[in-house]
Formats: structure tokens, sequence, C-alpha cells
């Protein structure tokens, strides 16, 4: 089971702030194209990863137990 | 007790705090930066705002952030403090607090702070507009995850 946390934009998409989807071994970028798919999420190219509290690169694995946060283009100070 | 130099709190900040939290008998300079909610913004009227942060990795940013500081400008003590939640005109969104024994790189150091908060720190701010709202994204208009990841340090920037 992978946890997924969404904020901002994608969180009002989804009507929820975290999802449980069960996959693992995919790679940010398949899961990105999955939750795309399944969930109909925009802008989901400006979204950056990050697994476990650390910014991910496109080809890093996701794993059962993961915590995945979708990070839409962050707009602090 | 000790007091943590990053912090993300929902409720106003107090400046005298975070200068409490950067001084040192070695210091020469303290530079503060104070971040507050615009009402105008290219002729749009902001009635509130609205912020968000993942909290727990916001909180590992802004430490890096000190720690990209540290390297860059040896002797510093960086404090950083962030509010979200509902933040009216002129309230206090970020305080960056930051202490070393000359000026000049407190001054450095306390805009290269900001600078990143808005590159990699995961808080985002909802405008409510007169006419409506939005999440703001990407204000400095440079997307910078073309691999997925944000640039987070590269030594060619020193």
């Amino acid at each position: 089971m992978i946890n997924v946390l969404l904020f901002a934009h994608l969180q009002e998409e989804a009507g929820q702030d975290r999802l449980e989807i069960d996959e693992e071994g995919m790679r940010v970028d398949e899961f990105k194209q999955m939750l795309e798919d399944r969930y109909k999420f925009t802008q989901l190219d400006q979204v950056m990863v990050a697994i476990n509290e650390e910014f991910a690169f496109n080809n890093d694995l996701i794993n059962s137990g993961d915590t995945v946060a979708l990070i839409p283009p962050v707009s602090g100070g | 007790m000790k007091e943590e130099l990053f912090e993300i709190v929902d409720h106003p900040i107090q400046l005298e705090n975070l200068i409490k939290k950067v001084e040192s008998r070695n210091a020469g300079a303290i530079t503060t930066f104070i971040g507050t909610v615009r009402e105008w913004t290219k002729g749009k009227r902001t009635v509130y705002l609205e912020y968000q942060a993942y909290k727990p990795m916001a909180v590992k940013m802004l430490a890096t952030i000190g720690e990209e500081i540290q390297s860059k400008w040896p002797n510093t003590i960086v404090a950083i403090t962030h509010r979200i939640g509902h933040l009216d005109i002129s309230d206090v969104a970020v305080i960056i607090a930051v202490s070393s024994p000359h000026r000049k790189a407190a001054y450095e150091a306390n805009e290269y702070a900001i600078e990143r908060i808005k590159q990699i720190v995961p808080i985002w701010k909802k405008e409510h507009w007169e006419d409506g709202e939005t999440w703001l994204g990407d204000q400095l208009e440079n997307v910078p995850y073309h691999d997925g990841k944000p640039h987070i340090k590269d030594e060619k920037d020193d």
C-alpha cells in the first residue's frame, strides 16, 4: 500500500487530502501517469514527487509502505 | 530546552523570538526579513491568503536551507519561521533572522534564504481575490522541475 498526500489544487480536485494506492515497484513517472489516468488530475507535469519527505527523481522506484507526496509548484514566502 | 531554528506555525510570529534564536557573542550583525501579505498585485486586490504546508518536509527543507547558508557563509546562524493558515492583509507570513560576525554575510544570507524558500519548501499560497480564488504556483516563473526534482544545491552557484 502506498500512502499518497495531496496539497493545493490537487487536494481540491480529489476532494480529499490523501489516497491509498495498491501498487508497488512503479517508477515516479509511471506513478504520476497512473494517477493522472485514474483521478484526472490537472497540471501533473508541473508537479514534483517526494518519497518519504525527500524530493525524488522520475526514475526512482516507489515501494509498498512509502509515503508519496505530490508537490505542486511551491509559493511560500 | 533547545529552541527550534526552523518552524512552521499556525499562529502569529514574534520577531523578538527569532532574534533571540540567532543571538551570539560572535555576531556583529543580525538581519531580519519580514514577509507580509500584500493587498494589491498587478492591479488585483487580495482579500486574504491561505497558506498550506507539507509540514514535516517543509521543516526539513528549511533546515536544508540553513545548512546551505552555513556552508556558503561560515559562522552564520539562521532561524526561519513560516506561518500557515488564514492570513489577512499586512499579516506576517515569514520571518528570517541571520546573525554573522560581519554584516555583509548577514544581508546576503538572508536574501538567499527567501529565494530558496520560494524554490524548494513545500508551502502553497491560495489567493482569495475580490472576484475569486486561486492556488498560486511558480511565482518565480521558472518551473525548475524538468527532471522531476527541484534544484537543491549546486556548487556552481557558489
